[in-house]
């Protein structure tokens, strides 16, 4: 029941809901998934009351849905979001978003001077470290500098 | 178990399991007791110096000569295609077709490891900006095996500037396949990085931190001594020199030069490696 109440916000027919998203990183979301450059229907709630976090935000997509890259990109900045897929008003895949091992192209490194950077035709590629307090970090495969939650660029 | 090193590149001293160091340092013995060895007849290495490094440009060429190989290369952009704004892909390619090996030398970080990976040849990196200098990092393992008899169990301590000294955190990533325990001697403004201190907790290693030399001394084996690097400051204060000579009883080794100039890890240093079980000439050094 209490879904159903959720998504009647404003229930979409066919789309991606984008769920427990951190309130702050709604509006990063939205860029990040290029959002902000669609014609169809984007809603989106930000400091929503959440029974699991405290508040939360979301966005809803119409018509939109997403491919595992995307899905990755939101990993980075929501790393508890959930990936709602909507047809005709009902839910057909439901998953958690997964912070992947590695990451390849989507995310700058933050060091001017590294050669992903400097030369054009150098994407970028990034191992995930993760420590105990569940912050994220991503290792350079080439200056071998690390990117930080706070430095997170995207592409 | 037989390590090949056949067309590997060297990029990081990462890269090597702490067999194929060992197995670099043996080779590098071996040319100490035999420089000339015609192993590179007929082979053409390119020195692609994208900045000027004399002394690292030297070493290696005088090695690929002692060798027998053919050098090509420039020693900085200045009158190349570079300057044309030719691609680094393009430039590695090329030069890869007419190469056997290829050395680089560039102030980009990360440039050697993408090197390589658009290179047919193996690529050995002479420094990528403030990132790696593994062949620095070899000699200096090569010196500590050479006065110390080895490289395991050893009481290393690493002094100066260990916040900005790539050469520092290298030596200590190495070191620490070998069980060795880091004093590790800075002003409090260039302690190494959390990030370096926290490899060496990973590997269950123990490191001290000091502010003063003299509490190192005593159970030092090695005392690696980094120059403050005056260009990196921005408040001219911290590069004043704050470093006392090490005592009058440390026994210096600086014989790195004259020692490994043969071999292909060959790299003149500035720092000074002072040893307490090996005893060498005790030369003054100016850091
Ligand atoms: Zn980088």
């Amino acid at each position: 029941m209490e879904k159903k109440k959720e998504l009647t916000v404003s229930a979409i027919e066919n789309g991606t809901v984008i769920d427990h998203i951190p309130a702050d990183k709604v509006f990063q979301v939205v860029k990040i998934l290029g959002l902000d450059r669609v014609s169809t229907p984007v809603y989106f709630g930000i400091n929503v009351e959440s029974k699991k976090y405290g508040t939360k935000g979301f966005i809803k997509a119409s018509n939109k849905y997403f491919e595992t890259e995307d899905v990755n990109k939101i990993a980075l900045v929501a790393p508890t979001a959930s990936i709602i897929e909507i047809k005709d008003f009902e839910v057909v895949n439901k998953q958690t978003v997964t912070i992947p091992d590695s990451i390849e192209h989507i995310v700058k490194c933050f060091n001017p001077n590294c050669v992903t950077n400097k030369e054009h035709d150098v994407p970028t590629k990034f191992t995930v470290i993760k420590d105990a307090q569940g912050n994220i970090k991503l290792h350079c495969h080439y200056c071998e500098k690390n990117t930080t939650q706070d430095k997170l660029e995207f592409i | 178990m037989s390590i090949s090193l056949k067309n590997r590149s060297l990029i990081s001293i990462s890269d090597y399991t702490p067999e194929e160091i060992c197995h670099v340092l043996d080779i590098a013995e071996d040319f100490e007791k035999n420089p000339h060895q015609n192993l590179l007849n007929g082979r053409i290495i390119a020195s692609l110096f994208f900045e000027p490094s004399t002394r690292t440009r030297l070493s290696f060429e005088t090695a690929i000569q002692l060798l027998g190989g053919n050098v090509i290369g420039f020693s900085s952009t200045a009158g190349t295609s570079i300057q044309k704004g030719e691609s680094l892909a393009d430039t590695i390619t090329m030069v890869a077709s007419y190469a056997d090996l290829i050395v680089m030398r560039n102030p980009i970080e990360g440039s050697a490891r993408f090197a390589s990976e658009v290179s047919k040849v193996p690529v050995i990196n002479a420094g990528d900006g403030a990132n790696q200098h593994p062949t620095q990092c070899m000699l200096d393992l090569y010196s500590i095996r050479k006065t110390q008899g080895t490289l395991e169990n050893l009481e290393i301590t690493l002094v100066g500037d260990l916040k900005y000294g790539r050469t520092v955190h290298s030596l200590v990533e190495a070191m620490c396949h070998f069980n060795a325990k880091f004093n590790l001697v800075s002003p409090v403004e260039l302690k190494l990085p959390s990030v370096v201190k926290q490899h060496i907790k990973d590997r269950n290693l123990e490191y001290h931190q000091y502010t003063e030399l003299e509490d190192a001394i005593p159970h030092s084996d090695i005392i690696y001594m980094t120059r403050i690097q005056r260009e990196r400051f921005p408040d001219p204060c911290f590069a004043t020199p704050c470093w006392r000579t090490p005592s009058p009883t440390a026994v210096c080794c600086t014989r790195c030069r004259a020692s490994t100039r043969s071999t292909w890890t060959s790299m003149p240093t500035r720092r000074l490696i002072t040893s307490s079980r090996h005893k060498t000439a005790s030369t003054p050094v100016k850091l």
